[in-house]
Protein backbone atom coordinates (compact mmCIF):
# COMPACT_ATOMS: atom_id res chain seq x y z
CA UNK A 1 0.00 0.00 0.00
CA UNK A 2 1.13 3.17 -1.03
CA UNK A 3 0.04 6.84 -0.68
CA UNK A 4 0.29 7.72 -4.05
CA UNK A 5 -1.84 4.31 -5.24
CA UNK A 6 -4.54 4.80 -7.77
CA UNK A 7 -7.96 2.35 -7.77
CA UNK A 8 -9.33 1.82 -10.76
CA UNK A 9 -12.63 0.44 -11.10
CA UNK A 10 -13.25 -2.38 -14.49
CA UNK A 11 -16.19 -1.15 -16.17
CA UNK A 12 -18.27 -4.01 -17.41
CA UNK A 13 -19.97 -4.05 -20.78
CA UNK A 14 -21.97 -7.33 -20.46
CA UNK A 15 -19.26 -9.79 -19.19
CA UNK A 16 -16.21 -8.39 -20.89
CA UNK A 17 -14.07 -5.68 -19.61
CA UNK A 18 -14.51 -2.15 -20.93
CA UNK A 19 -11.91 -0.42 -23.52
CA UNK A 20 -12.67 2.29 -21.14
CA UNK A 21 -11.24 0.70 -18.37
CA UNK A 22 -7.69 0.29 -20.49
CA UNK A 23 -7.64 3.73 -20.57
CA UNK A 24 -8.69 4.30 -17.19
CA UNK A 25 -5.79 2.13 -16.20
CA UNK A 26 -3.10 4.06 -18.58
CA UNK A 27 -4.35 7.09 -17.02
CA UNK A 28 -3.40 5.34 -13.50
CA UNK A 29 0.04 4.30 -14.83
CA UNK A 30 0.70 7.89 -16.19
CA UNK A 31 0.06 8.66 -12.31
CA UNK A 32 2.06 6.10 -10.83
CA UNK A 33 4.94 6.71 -13.37
CA UNK A 34 5.28 10.29 -11.73
CA UNK A 35 4.29 9.67 -8.49
CA UNK A 36 4.83 6.78 -7.32
CA UNK A 37 2.39 4.03 -6.20
CA UNK A 38 0.51 1.05 -7.48
CA UNK A 39 -2.18 0.73 -10.45
CA UNK A 40 -5.01 -1.17 -8.42
CA UNK A 41 -7.89 -2.71 -10.25
CA UNK A 42 -11.41 -3.70 -8.45
CA UNK A 43 -13.29 -6.01 -10.05
CA UNK A 44 -16.42 -6.65 -9.05
CA UNK A 45 -18.26 -9.97 -10.49
CA UNK A 46 -19.22 -13.46 -9.88
CA UNK A 47 -15.93 -14.74 -11.51
CA UNK A 48 -13.12 -12.63 -11.15
CA UNK A 49 -10.51 -14.97 -12.57
CA UNK A 50 -12.21 -14.98 -16.10
CA UNK A 51 -11.92 -11.42 -16.09
CA UNK A 52 -8.41 -11.06 -14.59
CA UNK A 53 -6.29 -10.87 -17.82
CA UNK A 54 -8.08 -8.33 -19.27
CA UNK A 55 -6.48 -6.20 -16.09
CA UNK A 56 -3.07 -7.53 -15.86
CA UNK A 57 -1.64 -4.23 -16.84
CA UNK A 58 -2.54 -3.56 -13.46
CA UNK A 59 -0.82 -4.32 -10.55
CA UNK A 60 -3.23 -5.58 -8.22
CA UNK A 61 -6.68 -7.27 -9.16
CA UNK A 62 -8.70 -6.90 -6.19
CA UNK A 63 -11.35 -9.24 -7.28
CA UNK A 64 -15.07 -9.36 -5.00
CA UNK A 65 -16.63 -12.48 -6.57
CA UNK A 66 -20.44 -12.87 -5.22
CA UNK A 67 -23.54 -13.80 -6.59
CA UNK A 68 -25.28 -10.26 -5.76
CA UNK A 69 -22.75 -8.71 -8.20
CA UNK A 70 -23.47 -10.94 -11.41
CA UNK A 71 -25.42 -7.74 -12.86
CA UNK A 72 -24.90 -4.12 -11.99
CA UNK A 73 -27.22 -2.96 -8.68
CA UNK A 74 -26.22 0.01 -6.71
CA UNK A 75 -26.35 -0.73 -3.14
CA UNK A 76 -23.59 -4.09 -2.79
CA UNK A 77 -21.25 -2.41 -5.91
CA UNK A 78 -21.34 0.76 -4.02
CA UNK A 79 -20.96 -0.82 -0.40
CA UNK A 80 -18.07 -3.47 -1.96
CA UNK A 81 -16.51 -0.61 -3.88
CA UNK A 82 -16.67 1.77 -0.32
CA UNK A 83 -15.09 -1.20 1.50
CA UNK A 84 -12.11 -1.38 -0.90
CA UNK A 85 -11.58 2.17 -0.37
CA UNK A 86 -11.31 2.23 3.25
CA UNK A 87 -9.30 -0.91 3.14
CA UNK A 88 -6.41 0.21 0.81
CA UNK A 89 -6.91 4.00 0.57
CA UNK A 90 -6.03 5.16 -2.37
CA UNK A 91 -5.06 8.43 -3.47
CA UNK A 92 -7.38 8.48 -7.06
CA UNK A 93 -10.50 6.62 -7.44
CA UNK A 94 -11.25 6.73 -11.41
CA UNK A 95 -14.09 5.42 -13.51
CA UNK A 96 -15.28 5.10 -16.62
CA UNK A 97 -18.34 8.03 -17.71
CA UNK A 98 -20.64 4.94 -18.24
CA UNK A 99 -23.81 4.89 -17.30
CA UNK A 100 -22.65 2.83 -14.37
CA UNK A 101 -19.62 4.89 -13.80
CA UNK A 102 -21.93 8.08 -13.46
CA UNK A 103 -24.45 6.51 -10.76
CA UNK A 104 -21.23 5.37 -8.42
CA UNK A 105 -18.53 7.68 -9.04
CA UNK A 106 -20.80 10.74 -7.41
CA UNK A 107 -22.42 8.26 -4.96
CA UNK A 108 -18.93 6.57 -4.14
CA UNK A 109 -17.56 10.24 -3.20
CA UNK A 110 -20.80 11.29 -1.01
CA UNK A 111 -20.40 8.14 1.13
CA UNK A 112 -16.91 9.14 1.77
CA UNK A 113 -17.22 12.54 1.77
CA UNK A 114 -14.65 13.11 -0.28
CA UNK A 115 -14.53 15.20 -3.56
CA UNK A 116 -15.70 14.05 -7.11
CA UNK A 117 -14.65 15.55 -10.44
CA UNK A 118 -16.72 14.21 -13.68
CA UNK A 119 -15.66 14.64 -17.49
CA UNK A 120 -11.44 15.32 -17.14
CA UNK A 121 -9.78 14.63 -19.48
CA UNK A 122 -6.06 15.17 -17.67
CA UNK A 123 -5.45 15.13 -14.26
CA UNK A 124 -2.11 15.87 -11.81
CA UNK A 125 -0.68 16.74 -8.72
CA UNK A 126 0.05 20.15 -6.84
CA UNK A 127 1.03 19.75 -3.48
CA UNK A 128 -1.71 18.08 -1.06
CA UNK A 129 -4.44 18.61 -4.44
CA UNK A 130 -5.10 17.37 -7.59
CA UNK A 131 -5.52 19.31 -10.26
CA UNK A 132 -8.18 18.05 -13.04
CA UNK A 133 -8.73 19.59 -16.35
CA UNK A 134 -12.55 18.79 -16.86
CA UNK A 135 -15.15 19.52 -19.82
CA UNK A 136 -17.87 21.58 -18.03
CA UNK A 137 -20.63 23.01 -20.52
CA UNK A 138 -21.47 20.08 -22.72
CA UNK A 139 -17.69 20.90 -24.18
CA UNK A 140 -18.13 24.74 -24.78
CA UNK A 141 -15.69 25.26 -21.58
CA UNK A 142 -12.83 23.84 -19.98
CA UNK A 143 -12.48 23.37 -16.17
CA UNK A 144 -9.64 23.41 -13.92
CA UNK A 145 -10.27 22.41 -10.96
CA UNK A 146 -8.42 22.01 -7.57
CA UNK A 147 -9.62 19.24 -5.15
CA UNK A 148 -8.31 18.55 -1.56
CA UNK A 149 -9.23 15.03 0.33
CA UNK A 150 -8.16 11.51 -0.34
CA UNK A 151 -9.03 10.04 -2.16
CA UNK A 152 -10.51 11.92 -5.05
CA UNK A 153 -12.91 9.87 -7.17
CA UNK A 154 -12.69 11.24 -11.28
CA UNK A 155 -14.26 10.05 -14.09
CA UNK A 156 -12.57 10.35 -17.07
CA UNK A 157 -13.58 11.01 -20.38
CA UNK A 158 -13.32 8.83 -23.11
CA UNK A 159 -10.53 8.98 -25.33
CA UNK A 160 -8.95 11.60 -23.35
CA UNK A 161 -6.29 8.92 -22.24
CA UNK A 162 -4.37 5.93 -24.40
CA UNK A 163 -5.27 2.58 -23.44
CA UNK A 164 -2.68 0.98 -21.24
CA UNK A 165 0.83 0.03 -22.68
CA UNK A 166 2.61 -0.55 -19.21
CA UNK A 167 3.04 -4.38 -17.57
CA UNK A 168 1.77 -4.24 -14.47
CA UNK A 169 2.09 -7.34 -12.11
CA UNK A 170 -1.43 -8.53 -12.58
CA UNK A 171 -1.27 -10.19 -9.56
CA UNK A 172 -4.91 -11.25 -8.77
CA UNK A 173 -6.22 -11.01 -5.03
CA UNK A 174 -9.57 -12.51 -4.07
CA UNK A 175 -11.29 -10.08 -1.91
CA UNK A 176 -13.60 -11.87 0.50
CA UNK A 177 -16.87 -9.94 1.75
CA UNK A 178 -20.31 -9.97 2.89
CA UNK A 179 -22.94 -8.34 0.24
CA UNK A 180 -26.23 -8.04 0.42
CA UNK A 181 -28.80 -7.44 -1.60
CA UNK A 182 -29.94 -3.67 -2.57
CA UNK A 183 -33.84 -2.49 -2.59
CA UNK A 184 -32.71 -1.94 -6.28
CA UNK A 185 -33.01 -5.15 -8.14
CA UNK A 186 -31.36 -6.44 -11.81
CA UNK A 187 -34.98 -8.54 -13.40
CA UNK A 188 -33.80 -8.99 -17.21
CA UNK A 189 -31.68 -7.38 -19.93
CA UNK A 190 -33.71 -5.80 -22.69
CA UNK A 191 -31.66 -5.89 -25.91
CA UNK A 192 -32.26 -2.95 -28.71
CA UNK A 193 -34.83 -3.80 -31.42
CA UNK A 194 -33.22 -5.94 -34.21
CA UNK A 195 -35.67 -5.14 -36.63
CA UNK A 196 -34.46 -1.64 -37.20
CA UNK A 197 -31.66 -0.55 -39.52
CA UNK A 198 -28.29 -1.03 -37.82
CA UNK A 199 -26.69 2.17 -37.49
CA UNK A 200 -23.64 0.46 -36.89
CA UNK A 201 -23.13 -1.05 -40.31
CA UNK A 202 -24.09 1.87 -42.68
CA UNK A 203 -21.23 3.83 -44.88
CA UNK A 204 -23.21 6.76 -44.53
CA UNK A 205 -25.03 8.45 -41.19
CA UNK A 206 -26.97 11.63 -41.47
CA UNK A 207 -27.27 12.21 -37.61
CA UNK A 208 -29.45 14.96 -36.67
CA UNK A 209 -29.69 17.20 -33.28
CA UNK A 210 -31.29 19.90 -31.75
CA UNK A 211 -31.10 21.97 -35.01
CA UNK A 212 -33.80 19.97 -36.35
CA UNK A 213 -36.32 21.60 -34.03
CA UNK A 214 -39.15 20.19 -35.01
CA UNK A 215 -40.56 16.66 -36.09
CA UNK A 216 -41.99 18.16 -38.87
CA UNK A 217 -38.59 18.64 -40.26
CA UNK A 218 -37.15 15.03 -40.01
CA UNK A 219 -38.71 14.74 -43.17
CA UNK A 220 -35.96 17.32 -45.26
CA UNK A 221 -33.69 15.04 -43.12
CA UNK A 222 -34.79 11.65 -44.31
CA UNK A 223 -35.04 13.17 -47.79
CA UNK A 224 -31.09 14.22 -47.91
CA UNK A 225 -30.34 11.03 -46.09
CA UNK A 226 -31.59 8.96 -49.47
CA UNK A 227 -29.95 11.14 -51.55
CA UNK A 228 -27.04 10.18 -50.10
CA UNK A 229 -27.78 6.54 -49.85
CA UNK A 230 -27.65 6.48 -46.73
CA UNK A 231 -29.71 6.55 -43.16
CA UNK A 232 -30.87 8.85 -40.61
CA UNK A 233 -29.26 8.58 -37.21
CA UNK A 234 -29.78 11.13 -33.62
CA UNK A 235 -28.34 12.54 -30.86
CA UNK A 236 -29.67 11.58 -27.58
CA UNK A 237 -32.59 14.67 -27.65
CA UNK A 238 -34.13 13.68 -30.92
CA UNK A 239 -34.81 9.77 -29.76
CA UNK A 240 -35.92 11.91 -26.19
CA UNK A 241 -38.38 13.25 -28.25
CA UNK A 242 -39.48 10.08 -30.11
CA UNK A 243 -38.58 11.41 -33.43
CA UNK A 244 -36.45 8.76 -33.71
CA UNK A 245 -36.23 4.96 -32.55
CA UNK A 246 -33.53 4.81 -29.43
CA UNK A 247 -31.59 1.91 -31.84
CA UNK A 248 -30.74 5.55 -33.97
CA UNK A 249 -28.78 7.34 -31.23
CA UNK A 250 -25.02 7.53 -31.26
CA UNK A 251 -23.20 8.15 -27.97
CA UNK A 252 -22.55 6.70 -24.93
CA UNK A 253 -25.45 5.44 -24.09
CA UNK A 254 -26.64 4.72 -28.10
CA UNK A 255 -24.42 3.30 -30.86
CA UNK A 256 -20.88 3.32 -31.59
CA UNK A 257 -20.24 4.14 -35.15
CA UNK A 258 -17.91 4.38 -38.04
CA UNK A 259 -19.33 5.25 -41.04
CA UNK A 260 -17.04 6.44 -44.14
CA UNK A 261 -19.47 9.73 -43.87
CA UNK A 262 -21.01 11.33 -41.01
CA UNK A 263 -23.03 14.08 -41.72
CA UNK A 264 -23.71 15.99 -38.51
CA UNK A 265 -26.61 18.51 -38.95
CA UNK A 266 -27.58 20.76 -35.68
CA UNK A 267 -25.49 18.79 -33.09
CA UNK A 268 -23.96 20.68 -30.98
CA UNK A 269 -20.87 17.94 -30.17
CA UNK A 270 -21.01 17.11 -26.68
CA UNK A 271 -18.57 14.48 -25.31
CA UNK A 272 -20.96 11.93 -24.93
CA UNK A 273 -22.30 11.96 -28.65
CA UNK A 274 -18.83 12.31 -29.93
CA UNK A 275 -18.02 9.05 -27.87
CA UNK A 276 -20.06 7.33 -30.35
CA UNK A 277 -19.11 8.75 -33.69
CA UNK A 278 -15.67 10.16 -32.76
CA UNK A 279 -14.37 6.81 -35.41
CA UNK A 280 -16.12 8.64 -38.38
CA UNK A 281 -13.60 8.57 -41.37
CA UNK A 282 -15.12 11.43 -42.73
CA UNK A 283 -17.31 13.88 -40.23
CA UNK A 284 -19.22 17.34 -42.06
CA UNK A 285 -20.96 19.44 -39.47
CA UNK A 286 -23.09 21.94 -39.90
CA UNK A 287 -24.41 24.20 -37.08
CA UNK A 288 -25.71 27.52 -36.39
CA UNK A 289 -23.06 28.36 -33.46
CA UNK A 290 -19.92 28.53 -34.33
CA UNK A 291 -18.65 27.83 -30.89
CA UNK A 292 -20.36 24.22 -31.28
CA UNK A 293 -17.52 21.31 -30.32
CA UNK A 294 -18.28 19.50 -33.16
CA UNK A 295 -16.45 22.24 -35.36
CA UNK A 296 -13.59 20.54 -33.17
CA UNK A 297 -13.19 17.27 -34.40
CA UNK A 298 -15.51 17.19 -37.39
CA UNK A 299 -13.31 17.76 -40.86
CA UNK A 300 -15.24 19.77 -42.53
CA UNK A 301 -18.23 23.12 -41.10
CA UNK A 302 -20.31 24.79 -42.07
CA UNK A 303 -21.87 27.63 -39.92
CA UNK A 304 -25.25 27.79 -41.42
CA UNK A 305 -28.61 26.36 -40.14
CA UNK A 306 -29.44 23.19 -40.77
CA UNK A 307 -33.09 23.76 -42.09
CA UNK A 308 -31.48 25.96 -44.85
CA UNK A 309 -28.89 24.16 -46.17
CA UNK A 310 -30.92 20.86 -45.92
CA UNK A 311 -33.41 21.14 -49.58
CA UNK A 312 -30.38 22.67 -51.35
CA UNK A 313 -27.80 19.65 -50.48
CA UNK A 314 -30.79 17.24 -51.36
CA UNK A 315 -31.38 18.94 -54.97
CA UNK A 316 -27.67 19.36 -55.55
CA UNK A 317 -26.97 15.66 -54.85
CA UNK A 318 -30.03 14.45 -56.81
CA UNK A 319 -28.61 15.92 -59.59
CA UNK A 320 -25.10 14.84 -59.54
CA UNK A 321 -26.78 11.37 -59.08
CA UNK A 322 -28.74 11.88 -62.15
CA UNK A 323 -26.00 12.59 -64.18
CA UNK A 324 -24.02 10.13 -63.13
CA UNK A 325 -26.37 7.37 -63.68
CA UNK A 326 -27.26 8.71 -67.25
CA UNK A 327 -23.38 8.21 -68.05
CA UNK B 1 -47.75 7.47 -3.07
CA UNK B 2 -46.00 11.14 -2.64
CA UNK B 3 -43.30 11.65 -5.22
CA UNK B 4 -40.61 14.69 -5.02
CA UNK B 5 -39.76 16.27 -8.34
CA UNK B 6 -36.01 18.31 -8.26
CA UNK B 7 -35.62 21.47 -11.13
CA UNK B 8 -33.02 23.28 -11.54
CA UNK B 9 -32.01 26.01 -13.62
CA UNK B 10 -28.98 25.81 -16.11
CA UNK B 11 -27.47 28.02 -18.34
CA UNK B 12 -28.83 28.08 -21.52
CA UNK B 13 -26.75 26.15 -23.81
CA UNK B 14 -27.40 27.65 -27.13
CA UNK B 15 -26.84 30.87 -25.75
CA UNK B 16 -23.31 32.35 -25.62
CA UNK B 17 -21.86 32.10 -22.26
CA UNK B 18 -19.45 35.05 -20.60
CA UNK B 19 -16.90 34.02 -18.02
CA UNK B 20 -16.37 36.77 -15.34
CA UNK B 21 -13.23 38.80 -15.36
CA UNK B 22 -11.30 36.45 -12.89
CA UNK B 23 -12.14 33.26 -14.87
CA UNK B 24 -13.53 31.72 -12.34
CA UNK B 25 -16.89 31.34 -12.69
CA UNK B 26 -19.10 32.05 -15.67
CA UNK B 27 -20.87 35.24 -15.62
CA UNK B 28 -24.27 34.50 -14.75
CA UNK B 29 -26.08 38.30 -14.90
CA UNK B 30 -25.46 37.52 -18.93
CA UNK B 31 -26.54 33.80 -18.92
CA UNK B 32 -30.18 33.13 -19.95
CA UNK B 33 -31.50 30.55 -17.50
CA UNK B 34 -33.91 27.06 -18.48
CA UNK B 35 -35.06 24.23 -16.77
CA UNK B 36 -31.98 21.36 -17.34
CA UNK B 37 -33.61 19.07 -19.69
CA UNK B 38 -33.75 16.12 -18.05
CA UNK B 39 -35.41 17.45 -14.75
CA UNK B 40 -37.56 18.32 -17.46
CA UNK B 41 -38.07 14.66 -18.06
CA UNK B 42 -38.09 13.53 -14.44
CA UNK B 43 -41.48 15.84 -14.13
CA UNK B 44 -42.78 14.01 -17.20
CA UNK B 45 -42.30 11.21 -15.85
CA UNK B 46 -43.58 11.98 -12.14
CA UNK B 47 -47.30 13.07 -13.68
CA UNK B 48 -46.70 10.05 -15.89
CA UNK B 49 -46.63 7.80 -13.01
CA UNK B 50 -49.39 10.37 -10.84
CA UNK B 51 -51.93 9.60 -14.33
CA UNK B 52 -51.19 5.64 -13.87
CA UNK B 53 -52.45 5.95 -10.12
CA UNK B 54 -53.17 8.53 -7.41
CA UNK B 55 -49.31 9.75 -6.60
CA UNK B 56 -49.24 13.54 -5.76
CA UNK B 57 -46.54 15.21 -7.19
CA UNK B 58 -44.50 18.05 -5.12
CA UNK B 59 -41.85 20.09 -7.35
CA UNK B 60 -38.49 21.89 -5.41
CA UNK B 61 -36.96 24.63 -6.75
CA UNK B 62 -34.27 27.16 -5.89
CA UNK B 63 -35.67 30.55 -6.34
CA UNK B 64 -32.91 31.49 -8.81
CA UNK B 65 -32.83 32.45 -12.56
CA UNK B 66 -36.22 32.20 -14.90
CA UNK B 67 -38.12 29.73 -12.36
CA UNK B 68 -40.56 31.20 -11.84
CA UNK B 69 -41.60 30.56 -15.91
CA UNK B 70 -40.79 26.48 -15.13
CA UNK B 71 -42.70 26.39 -12.18
CA UNK B 72 -45.85 28.29 -13.68
CA UNK B 73 -45.04 25.63 -16.75
CA UNK B 74 -45.25 22.78 -13.73
CA UNK B 75 -48.33 24.25 -12.00
CA UNK B 76 -50.42 24.29 -15.61
CA UNK B 77 -49.21 20.79 -16.11
CA UNK B 78 -51.12 19.58 -12.80
CA UNK B 79 -47.95 19.52 -10.27
CA UNK B 80 -50.04 19.20 -6.77
CA UNK B 81 -47.82 21.80 -4.65
CA UNK B 82 -44.48 23.99 -5.44
CA UNK B 83 -41.95 24.96 -2.71
CA UNK B 84 -39.49 26.85 -3.18
CA UNK B 85 -35.78 27.33 -1.59
CA UNK B 86 -34.98 31.02 -0.81
CA UNK B 87 -31.46 31.97 -2.99
CA UNK B 88 -29.98 35.83 -2.71
CA UNK B 89 -26.92 34.85 -4.57
CA UNK B 90 -26.32 35.95 -8.10
CA UNK B 91 -24.86 32.68 -8.77
CA UNK B 92 -26.40 29.08 -8.33
CA UNK B 93 -25.69 27.10 -5.20
CA UNK B 94 -22.94 24.85 -5.67
CA UNK B 95 -23.21 21.07 -5.30
CA UNK B 96 -22.35 20.76 -1.60
CA UNK B 97 -25.06 23.17 -1.07
CA UNK B 98 -27.56 22.59 -3.27
CA UNK B 99 -27.79 18.63 -1.94
CA UNK B 100 -27.90 19.53 1.86
CA UNK B 101 -30.62 22.37 1.67
CA UNK B 102 -32.48 19.93 -1.23
CA UNK B 103 -32.09 17.25 1.05
CA UNK B 104 -33.71 19.32 3.54
CA UNK B 105 -36.52 20.44 1.71
CA UNK B 106 -37.16 17.03 0.52
CA UNK B 107 -37.38 15.68 4.14
CA UNK B 108 -39.55 18.23 4.55
CA UNK B 109 -42.29 16.96 1.92
CA UNK B 110 -41.47 13.19 3.14
CA UNK B 111 -41.45 11.58 -0.61
CA UNK B 112 -41.64 7.68 -1.39
CA UNK B 113 -40.14 8.72 -4.21
CA UNK B 114 -37.64 10.87 -5.77
CA UNK B 115 -37.20 11.99 -9.40
CA UNK B 116 -34.38 14.00 -10.77
CA UNK B 117 -32.53 14.41 -13.98
CA UNK B 118 -29.28 12.31 -13.84
CA UNK B 119 -27.11 15.13 -15.53
CA UNK B 120 -26.98 18.84 -16.07
CA UNK B 121 -24.83 20.15 -17.95
CA UNK B 122 -23.43 22.34 -15.39
CA UNK B 123 -22.48 19.71 -12.96
CA UNK B 124 -18.70 19.94 -12.41
CA UNK B 125 -18.60 17.60 -9.33
CA UNK B 126 -20.30 14.63 -11.17
CA UNK B 127 -23.99 14.19 -11.22
CA UNK B 128 -25.95 15.78 -8.48
CA UNK B 129 -28.33 12.77 -7.43
CA UNK B 130 -26.65 10.26 -6.48
CA UNK B 131 -25.08 12.72 -3.80
CA UNK B 132 -28.69 13.73 -2.94
CA UNK B 133 -29.35 10.14 -2.21
CA UNK B 134 -26.48 9.46 -0.40
CA UNK B 135 -27.40 12.89 1.90
CA UNK B 136 -31.18 11.36 2.58
CA UNK B 137 -30.08 7.49 2.90
CA UNK B 138 -32.23 6.21 -0.26
CA UNK B 139 -30.80 3.78 -2.93
CA UNK B 140 -29.89 5.56 -6.42
CA UNK B 141 -30.52 4.37 -9.88
CA UNK B 142 -29.82 6.96 -12.39
CA UNK B 143 -29.42 7.18 -16.38
CA UNK B 144 -33.03 5.81 -16.36
CA UNK B 145 -35.45 5.81 -18.95
CA UNK B 146 -39.03 5.13 -17.98
CA UNK B 147 -40.37 4.08 -15.26
CA UNK B 148 -43.67 2.18 -14.46
CA UNK B 149 -45.89 1.40 -11.26
CA UNK B 150 -46.11 -2.33 -10.52
CA UNK B 151 -48.72 -4.20 -8.75
CA UNK B 152 -47.18 -3.62 -5.70
CA UNK B 153 -47.53 -0.55 -4.54
CA UNK B 154 -44.03 0.41 -3.23
CA UNK B 155 -42.30 -0.93 -5.95
CA UNK B 156 -41.63 0.15 -9.31
CA UNK B 157 -39.99 -0.88 -12.58
CA UNK B 158 -37.40 1.18 -14.16
CA UNK B 159 -35.50 1.31 -17.09
CA UNK B 160 -32.07 1.67 -16.98
CA UNK B 161 -30.10 2.25 -19.87
CA UNK B 162 -27.15 0.78 -21.18
CA UNK B 163 -24.89 1.36 -24.72
CA UNK B 164 -26.19 0.03 -28.06
CA UNK B 165 -29.85 0.47 -26.66
CA UNK B 166 -30.01 -1.85 -24.09
CA UNK B 167 -31.49 -1.19 -21.62
CA UNK B 168 -31.52 -3.23 -18.10
CA UNK B 169 -35.60 -3.97 -16.20
CA UNK B 170 -34.95 -2.66 -12.67
CA UNK B 171 -37.59 -3.38 -9.74
CA UNK B 172 -37.18 -0.32 -7.17
CA UNK B 173 -38.66 -0.99 -3.51
CA UNK B 174 -39.36 2.49 -2.38
CA UNK B 175 -37.89 4.85 -1.09
CA UNK B 176 -35.43 6.02 -3.36
CA UNK B 177 -33.76 8.27 -5.72
CA UNK B 178 -34.46 8.04 -9.76
CA UNK B 179 -32.21 9.48 -11.85
CA UNK B 180 -34.08 10.53 -15.02
CA UNK B 181 -32.96 10.50 -18.58
CA UNK B 182 -35.67 10.36 -20.43
CA UNK B 183 -39.32 9.99 -19.85
CA UNK B 184 -41.68 7.30 -21.10
CA UNK B 185 -42.73 10.09 -23.02
CA UNK B 186 -41.32 13.40 -23.99
CA UNK B 187 -42.38 16.56 -22.05
CA UNK B 188 -46.12 17.47 -22.32
CA UNK B 189 -46.90 20.91 -24.21
CA UNK B 190 -48.86 23.58 -21.89
CA UNK B 191 -50.68 25.90 -24.15
CA UNK B 192 -49.67 29.78 -23.04
CA UNK B 193 -53.29 30.07 -22.26
CA UNK B 194 -53.03 27.26 -19.31
CA UNK B 195 -49.67 29.02 -18.08
CA UNK B 196 -51.15 32.42 -18.02
CA UNK B 197 -54.12 30.62 -15.93
CA UNK B 198 -51.66 29.15 -13.41
CA UNK B 199 -49.91 32.26 -13.16
CA UNK B 200 -53.76 33.89 -11.61
CA UNK B 201 -54.31 30.87 -9.43
CA UNK B 202 -50.71 28.55 -8.86
CA UNK B 203 -49.65 29.24 -5.14
CA UNK B 204 -45.73 28.79 -4.42
CA UNK B 205 -44.63 28.00 -0.97
CA UNK B 206 -41.61 29.34 0.28
CA UNK B 207 -39.40 27.06 2.28
CA UNK B 208 -37.32 28.41 5.24
CA UNK B 209 -33.88 26.39 6.22
CA UNK B 210 -30.87 26.89 7.65
CA UNK B 211 -28.10 28.10 5.52
CA UNK B 212 -25.21 25.88 5.00
CA UNK B 213 -21.26 26.95 4.44
CA UNK B 214 -20.37 25.87 0.55
CA UNK B 215 -17.91 23.14 0.25
CA UNK B 216 -13.91 23.70 -0.21
CA UNK B 217 -12.82 20.91 -0.66
CA UNK B 218 -13.35 21.52 -4.80
CA UNK B 219 -12.91 25.19 -6.30
CA UNK B 220 -12.73 26.78 -9.69
CA UNK B 221 -8.63 27.54 -10.48
CA UNK B 222 -10.06 28.09 -14.06
CA UNK B 223 -12.52 28.66 -16.49
CA UNK B 224 -11.70 28.85 -20.64
CA UNK B 225 -13.17 28.38 -24.00
CA UNK B 226 -11.84 25.13 -25.40
CA UNK B 227 -8.17 26.14 -27.44
CA UNK B 228 -8.76 25.56 -30.78
CA UNK B 229 -6.97 23.56 -32.78
CA UNK B 230 -7.13 23.29 -36.42
CA UNK B 231 -10.53 21.67 -35.72
CA UNK B 232 -12.97 21.37 -38.99
CA UNK B 233 -12.13 23.48 -42.31
CA UNK B 234 -14.90 26.07 -42.73
CA UNK B 235 -16.75 25.91 -46.05
CA UNK B 236 -17.82 29.48 -47.07
CA UNK B 237 -20.92 30.94 -49.05
CA UNK B 238 -24.53 30.42 -49.53
CA UNK B 239 -26.71 27.50 -49.24
CA UNK B 240 -26.67 26.62 -52.97
CA UNK B 241 -22.54 27.20 -53.06
CA UNK B 242 -21.80 25.49 -49.99
CA UNK B 243 -24.19 22.36 -50.66
CA UNK B 244 -22.00 22.35 -54.37
CA UNK B 245 -18.96 22.25 -52.17
CA UNK B 246 -20.23 19.40 -49.93
CA UNK B 247 -20.97 17.40 -53.16
CA UNK B 248 -17.47 17.93 -54.58
CA UNK B 249 -16.15 16.98 -51.45
CA UNK B 250 -17.75 14.04 -51.41
CA UNK B 251 -17.14 13.29 -54.32
CA UNK B 252 -13.79 13.48 -54.02
CA UNK B 253 -13.76 11.10 -50.99
CA UNK B 254 -15.51 8.62 -52.97
CA UNK B 255 -18.49 8.98 -50.40
CA UNK B 256 -20.39 10.00 -53.20
CA UNK B 257 -19.95 8.74 -56.78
Amino acid sequence: MSEQDVLVVADLEGDSISNGTLELIGAAGQWTETHGGQVLAALLSTDGASQAMRLAAADRILAVDNPVLAHYCPGPFLDALSEIVRREAPRLVLFASSTVGLDLAPGLAAVLKTPCLGNCRAFDAEGDAVMATCSYCSGKLVAELQAKGRPVVLTLLPGAFHPATRIGKGELEPVAMELAEGAIRFEEMILADQSDVDITQQDVLVSVGRGIQQEDNMELAQELAEALGGELAASRPIVDQGWLAATRQVGKSGMIVKPRLYLALGVSGAPEHVEGMSGSELTIAVNTDPEAPIFEIADYGVEMDMLDLMPELTEVLKRKRAVSYER
Amino acid sequence: MKIAVVLRQVPDPIEPLELMPDEKALDYGEAGFLVNESDEHALEQALLLAEDGTAEVTVLAFDFGDVETTLFSAAAKGVDRILTIPWEEPFPPGTDVATALFADAIRSVRPDCILIGCQAHDELEGAFGPRLAVELELPYLGVVRGVRQTAKEMVLEAHKEYPGAAKARMSVQLPAVLGILAADQPPRYVPVSRIREAMKSAEFEELELESVPPSVAVSVARLSFPLRGDGARMLEGNEREVAEQIAEILVEKGVLT
